[in-house]
């Protein structure tokens, strides 16, 4: 019992952090849903009189944000699907497989873990314009394809799981292929599903490579978008944290589906962006 | 050579599209970037001019500015969100498991949204109007209203409060795995010795947690090196009179708005070593690590 009365004062403390840091967050929601004239109004009001849905009329009848939000779903969605194949695949080869090469391919991939994506920014912006894939949804999805922090995720899972599996269907006529795909993918899944969410989570809130790499406004992700409402409606706050809100929205809902995935990729990847 | 790859093909085969594309889009690009620090690369190609663009950045006010900023911030934002983290960790380590996952789920929250967006609706908070968040929180302690990101004096301090005034529930979640592992024979010791339950928790966990702590500080920093958004967005890119500029926000303009690809190479590489720095620092403390 005393134990319980010692432990409300922290639990007090820790609800009074989480709302605080859950503030933002409401804060662009209640502005989404306010009438405009409460918006600038001296002080703020932060229990709402009044709420309305006149800024999301405006923004899905003036701004493109549909077509933003189709965009990003496409572009993460394909670098998430590639991702599993993928990097399940090397990761496979890198955990249970032996073959000459491994050693150096690992270590150079390893290598640029810590390596800032801004690094690469230049050169991949040339690399596609040399292949014609500027302003085009490839030049976007392909660099997405080559970060490595699937490979050593998929590798440190895969490593963990016991080879009895793989060497009893070897010994039953199964081919490499059959083994990945019938043995190694399944009892991955766990891995796979911190991957995806991971992956898509990642590429849902890329900013600098789709800024830089397309130019037709039609193309946009959605946080490039954003960014570009930033500029049209500077201090039309009301318009801008609806825009910031419908793009909030899909993965909030990703997290709370989820939920249980985002905190297990941390405790197996660590904490990345 | 055949009997080899008859033997090896498949394993081949399951590494090479990610190995082909790990090599064209981020290996060659970063000996790429490498060669164009030492290029007077423009829009209308360049030549060889050896180590001339850093020369250029040291003696460029902008680029220290930039420089100083980045760091500042980067130091700034990593201590308070490592020194958050563990004391959050440390708050809900005794309470039940229940507890624990929802407190996690609730501080990981937030950090699901993009870095614009976040900037976005701090921009809004930290906005010079009376009826800014900030300046009406303030006003009623009878402080401000500051002009924040229209001063060049305030600017950085908001980008700055705006990271230092979240959570950080990934170092959370870790701290708190790592506290589920401490063995408990130390605290057995310190029990019967009458410890106090914070002389326990300096003098016991926060010493072992030290391999944490460093990864945390060593990911952290390398991210806040690379702050971007946050800039571009509250302080359009740099603020009054490049008072939130960064590495990476004049990297993005030297390259894209100003054709200046050598030189913003050549910042890229700057950044580049401070991570690696901060890296190697990481592996030699864990190396000389106490084992306990």
């Amino acid at each position: 019992m005393s134990s319980i009365k010692r432990r409300v004062p922290v639990h007090v403390l820790l609800i009074v952090a989480g709302v605080l840091s859950l503030f933002p967050l409401y804060w662009l929601f209640l502005t989404s849903l306010s009438p405009t004239q409460y918006v600038v109004r001296v002080p703020p009001e932060v229990v709402p009189r009044e709420l309305t849905v006149s800024n999301y009329q405006r923004l899905f009848e003036t701004t493109p944000i549909v077509r933003w939000l189709v965009n990003t779903i496409v572009i993460a969605g394909v670098i998430t699907v590639f991702h599993l194949l993928f990097d399940s695949m090397a990761g496979y080869a890198f955990a249970k497989r032996r073959f000459p090469g491994k050693d150096v391919m690992f270590w150079l991939v390893v290598s640029t873990l810590t390596v800032p994506a801004q690094v690469t920014l230049i050169p991949v912006f040339f690399i596609l314009r040399t292949l014609g894939l500027l302003d085009t949804y490839p030049g976007v999805i392909l660099p997405g394809l080559a970060d490595v922090f699937g490979v050593f995720l998929m590798k440190q899972f895969i490593q963990t799981l016991p080879s009895e599996y793989e060497h009893a269907a070897r010994v039953d006529g199964a081919s490499e292929w059959q083994v990945y795909r019938h043995i190694i993918v399944p009892l991955s899944r766990p891995a796979l599903a911190v991957l995806a969410i991971f992956t898509f989570q990642r590429y849902w809130n890329a900013f600098i490579f789709p800024l830089v790499i397309l130019r037709d406004p039609a193309k946009y992700p959605v946080q490039v978008g954003l960014a570009t409402l930033q500029g049209e409606f500077n201090t039309d706050y009301g318009m801008l944290m609806t825009g910031a809100a419908v793009a909030a929205l899909p993965l909030i809902a990703v997290f709370f589906a989820f939920q249980r995935y985002f905190i297990e990729g941390i405790r197996i990847g660590g904490v990345k962006g | 050579m055949t009997a080899a790859l008859r033997r090896h093909g498949w394993s081949y085969l399951f590494v090479l599209p990610t190995f082909s594309l790990f090599v064209v889009f981020t290996l060659l690009p970063v000996a790429q970037g490498l060669v164009l620090s030492l290029q007077d690369a423009r829009v209308t190609g360049g030549s060889f001019i050896g180590l001339a663009n850093f020369g250029t950045l040291a003696d460029d006010p902008v680029f220290r500015q930039a420089l100083g900023n980045t760091v500042l911030y980067a130091t700034v934002v990593v201590a308070a969100q490592v020194t958050l983290a563990l004391i959050v960790a440390s708050l809900i380590q005794p309470l039940g498991t229940k507890s624990r996952v929802f407190y996690r789920a609730l501080f990981y929250l937030p950090l699901v949204n993009s870095a614009i967006l976040v900037a976005i609706v701090w921009r809004w908070i930290f906005n010079p109007n009376p009826f800014g968040l900030a300046n009406a929180t303030l006003g009623v302690f009878g402080v401000g209203p500051f002009l924040w990101i229209g001063s060049s004096d305030q600017a950085l301090l908001a980008v700055i409060l705006s990271a230092v005034l979240t959570i950080p529930g990934g170092g959370v979640v870790l701290y708190s795995a790592a506290m589920g592992s401490l063995p408990r024979e130390l605290y057995e010791a310190a029990d019967l010795e009458g410890a106090g339950p914070f002389a326990k928790w300096r003098h016991i966990t926060v010493p072992l947690l030290r391999p944490t702590t460093l990864y945390l500080v060593v990911v952290y920093t390398i991210l806040a090196f690379q702050v971007f958004e946050r800039v571009y967005i509250m302080t359009n890119g740099g603020g009054p009179n490049n008072a939130t500029i960064t590495i990476v926000q004049l990297i993005y303009s030297t390259a894209f708005q100003f054709g200046r690809y050598g030189l913003a190479s050549a910042m890229a590489v700057v950044l580049f070593l401070m991570a690696m720095v901060v890296a190697v620092v990481q592996f030699r403390s864990l190396r000389t690590d106490v084992e306990y």
